[in-house]
């Protein structure tokens, strides 16, 4: 078959050379660094606006014209000289994506399958049966608020970098709360007496979680979107998530005879590493911004307070966990220090204090 | 008897129903802080939809992943088969078009799952509401790498390079601009289930995404249907989540008013814009004339008509909503009476200079197609096709403007941005006291009557309203033709010949440049037809509506 629609037989690249020919690069955006990624390409101006090539402006409103357009810059608290100049450091986009997601679900299925058969759970020690139903099965609701507020925070952003970041942060989180959900259902059908309720009982009811529920709900609650993102990544993760997940299941799971917990968990560290970096770059480049620099290190400094006071609650409040233990390789105040030294050193990348 | 390595190896797992059922029970109602509100809604749901899907991310992840491994491995593929030498440019330039559009409303309908996540009770059909806003950043950053991989491969990158830019820009555009934001903007509950889910993807996704990659196959382009079907097998996912909690609306009588009016605004609508858009590409795009093939028309009775309107459709009436199905086949009449398809081929072709791709004359053996799948189609269309060919060599008088054809600008929709192309339908009237121009009765409706703080004697705070400078012609009213087009940025790195050409000479001798259309000046209709005394206006709208002839080629 030949291109029969052509002048010159073919449809291909380099078939004949005239005036744009060679124009190969998407060239409406400043990539960041020397030559734009595959993830700019895939991600950059996707979401325009009036500020970027939307020449007729918004062309429907909310609540008969009183709610503004599809996108508004006051959706926030922070202001910004340019909002289009945030590039994710992840550079996800749906392949790696996906490549990632599917990786980290093959591998704890894998684990949790392969402990399966071995009977890994008769090692358990009976104690620590009882912390992943009450313990680790109400940390699923954290997540999973989290993941939800996320997924309401990336419909307000100004732009597609920083929405797409929201996204992906969101899925990472819904994931992480589903692994947990069925891996404890799963295992549990292993184990005489297994109550798979007990997690969400405590969740909505166990003193040592209620300081937890209230600093997620209180996240989820906000109406500002990047206040969101700022109190999940910033305050709430270092301060409560990774001292839960890294401080007391990673450390104090295998101590007592339980090698499937870490691998599950294991995924939500790397994750939130990435989210972590996402999130930074985003608030330096705000508290950086030398119109509105000022205005968003204060706002950020009232997000610290708000968040950071219920976030230590919450730590504070889970402190009987880590003596529930059988084996107690680490003590809480010894985690709640490292936690402590990382929000520190994630707030003075932004000139922050607590 | 042999024992199997399944009987070893197998272990005790929960069942699907099981699983879905623990992962709904993830959600509680808030006691320390409320939820953060969304986008208001005018409608109550009280019941709990249910997840018709029962899909868990552990498995949601890898199915996807699977199917990019065999998109991408097919991109590979088409690459070492060499694609591109066969492929047709006048399919290719069509896409220019078509992949500057969807990638927004693809990411605007991830968006949108924020919106209509918590309308109603329950947590489990947010679990499919979550898969659908990730599947919603795959279709929009899988067709990003769609458009950069043609821009790469292709004769004529120009137009590919600029374009999320000419998206926001062109005259042709602004009604890919219309259907995106519809799926974000307005009553929540109006824009993100009844546009985009129980309408867009249930009815429109099937001419747009399986239809069109078709007729991409049998021009050559194996990727786009690659692509395409690969996005569409994420769509029964979305179609069961908007069938789901349009399910649990229809449980509330106060809700079947608002339901009349938004299946009836989403349909006209769908079919106004998709129907344009997709049934050009289709009929327009191709070179493969064969006539034991579907037209458009025909394609559209199969899956509009039988499959949507007959199985989805329809059955509602049966839990007390309205179903207009006059619109049903006022849409159907404009499709194969009114050639409401090639009326706006012509448009788009009318108006080459302000857009950002190559458009080639129609010829003899499409002629004879056309007249054999729609007859009439001759009489109607051959002369502007033959006046197209003629101008399209560079130093013609340009078609817009040569009063030789008899081509008479149309006027915008202010409702769906299509213009009234179908000039005996065209309506007018006010909104606050404003003159504004419709395509057709039930254009007006919806913006007047639909677009309202009130429907019905009904308060409808929620719903949205038509805004901006929605007639793009009043953009660039008084304007030089050069001075527009290089302020739209649609000239190539030369600095002065344009992207768009009307005809696949790839060769510089015969591209229009900024010299050749310079001179002409801008003209918005409506700034005109506001301009006019009432007994003018009354004249022009009268005489509008009569219609115009083109006058023969010679």
């Amino acid at each position: 078959m030949v291109a029969t629609s052509s002048s010159v037989g073919s449809g291909a690249a380099g078939a004949a050379t005239f005036a744009g020919s060679g124009s190969r690069k998407y060239n409406y955006f400043e990539p960041r660094g020397k030559r734009a990624t595959h993830y700019e390409d895939v991600t950059v101006d996707v979401q325009p606006d009036p500020e970027r090539y939307l020449i007729q402006n918004w062309i429907i409103e909310f609540e008969g014209g009183k709610g503004g357009g599809a996108y508004h810059k006051d959706d926030t608290a922070a202001k910004s000289s340019n909002w289009h100049e945030y590039r994710a450091p992840d550079q996800e986009w749906e392949r790696t994506h996906y490549q990632r997601q599917a990786r980290i679900e093959t591998m704890v299925q894998g684990v949790v399958s392969n402990a399966r058969k071995a009977g890994a759970h008769k090692a358990f020690d009976k104690t620590w049966n009882k912390i992943l139903q009450v313990h680790m099965g109400a940390w699923k609701h954290a997540e999973f608020g989290l993941g939800t507020s996320l997924m309401q925070a990336q419909r307000y952003g100004y732009t597609q970098m920083i929405n797409n970041a929201t996204l992906t942060n969101s899925s990472y989180k819904l994931r992480l709360s589903q692994d947990i959900t069925l891996f404890l259902a799963e295992i549990g059908m292993d184990i005489d007496g297994w109550d798979d309720e007990l997690g969400k009982k405590s969740w909505l009811e166990d003193p040592i979680w209620q300081g937890t529920r209230e600093a997620v709900e209180s996240i989820m609650g906000s109406e500002d979107y990047l206040e969101q993102y700022f109190a999940t990544n910033i305050i709430f993760e270092p301060l409560v998530g990774e001292l839960f997940r890294s401080g007391f299941l990673m450390q104090a799971a295998a101590a007592n005879n339980d090698f499937l917990t870490p691998a599950v968990i294991s995924a939500a560290e790397a994750d939130y590493e990435r989210n972590l970096a996402n999130t930074i770059d985003l608030m330096y480049l705000l508290v950086n911004d030398e119109q509105y620099g000022a205005h968003n290190k204060a706002v950020f400094q009232s997000w610290v307070d708000k968040h950071g006071a219920l976030a230590d609650k919450a730590a504070n409040s889970l402190q009987p966990v880590w003596s529930q233990a059988h084996s107690k390789p680490v003590s809480f105040q010894d985690v709640k220090t490292i936690s402590h030294e990382r929000v520190d050193q994630i707030l003075n990348e932004l000139g922050l204090s607590r | 008897m042999a024992i199997t390595l399944n009987k070893i190896t197998s272990q005790r797992g929960i069942s699907v129903g099981e699983a879905t059922k623990k992962i709904a029970d993830l959600g509680w109602n808030p006691t320390y802080v409320q939820e953060a509100s969304t986008y208001p809604t005018d409608y109550k749901i009280t019941k709990a939809p249910r997840d018709p899907m029962k899909q868990v991310l552990r498995s949601y992840f890898p199915m996807e992943e699977e199917k990019d491994n065999r998109v991408y491995g097919a991109l590979d593929a088409a690459l070492r088969g060499d694609m591109f030498r066969n492929v047709e440019p006048r399919w290719i330039e069509w896409m220019k078009l078509f992949l500057a559009i969807i990638p927004f409303p693809e990411i605007s309908a991830a968006r949108s799952m924020a919106m209509v996540a918590r309308l109603a009770p329950g947590e489990e059909l947010r679990t499919g509401f979550t898969m659908q806003m990730v599947d919603e950043f795959r279709h929009s950053t899988i067709q990003m790498n769609l458009k950069k991989w043609y821009m790469e491969n292709y004769i004529d990158p120009a137009g590919f390079d600029i374009t999320e830019e000419a998206f926001g820009k062109c005259y042709a555009t602004t009604i890919g601009r219309q259907f995106g934001e519809g799926f974000i903007t307005g009553d929540t509950m109006t824009a993100a289930c009844m546009y985009l889910t129980v309408v867009a993807e249930t009815a429109f996704t099937n001419t747009l995404f399986v239809a069109m990659p078709s007729e991409a196959a049998r021009n050559g382009d194996y990727a786009l249907p690659t692509v395409f079907l690969s996005v569409q097998s994420d769509e029964s996912r979305h179609i069961g989540n908007g069938h789901s909690l349009l399910m649990a609306a229809l449980k509330e009588p106060d809700n079947h008013l608002l339901l009349e009016r938004d299946l009836r605004y989403a349909f006209w609508q769908n079919h106004a814009i998709v129907d344009a858009a997709v049934g050009t590409f289709i009929e327009y795009g191709t070179t493969n004339r064969d006539k034991d093939k579907e037209s458009y028309a025909e394609m559209w009775h199969r899956w509009i008509f039988e499959d949507y309107y007959r199985t989805y459709m329809l059955p509602l009436e049966k839990y007390g909503v309205k179903v207009h199905h006059d619109d049903v086949q006022e849409a159907w009449k404009r499709i194969v009476e009114k050639r409401y398809v090639h009326k706006v081929a012509q448009f788009f072709s009318v108006g080459w200079p302000v857009n950002f791709w190559r458009i080639e004359a129609q010829t003899d053996k499409d002629f004879e197609w056309f007249e054999h799948k729609y007859p009439g189609w001759y009489a109607e269309f051959g002369e502007y096709w033959k006046w197209y060919e003629k101008l399209s060599v560079p130093g013609e008088k340009i078609l817009i403007f040569n009063e030789e054809v008899g081509y008479v600008y149309p006027h915008r929709c202010w409702s769906c941005l299509v213009p009234c192309l179908i000039r005996e339908d065209m309506v007018v009237d006010t909104i606050d006291g404003e003159l504004h121009t419709f395509a057709h009765e039930l254009d007006r409706w919806t913006a007047v009557e639909a677009f309202s703080d009130e429907f019905q004697g009904r308060p409808t705070p929620a719903m949205g309203k038509f805004s901006g400078k929605r007639e793009w012609e009043t953009l660039y009213d008084g304007w030089d033709l050069a001075d527009t087009i290089k302020d739209l940025n649609f000239v190539r790195e030369d600095g002065k010949t344009l992207v768009p050409q009307p005809h696949l000479r790839f060769d510089d001798k015969d591209m229009w440049t900024l010299d050749h259309v310079r001179g002409h000046t801008m003209v918005s209709p409506l700034k005109t037809l506001r301009g006019m005394s009432d007994t003018d206006r009354a004249a022009h709208i009268e005489n509008y509506r009569a219609g115009f002839s083109i006058n023969p080629c010679h």
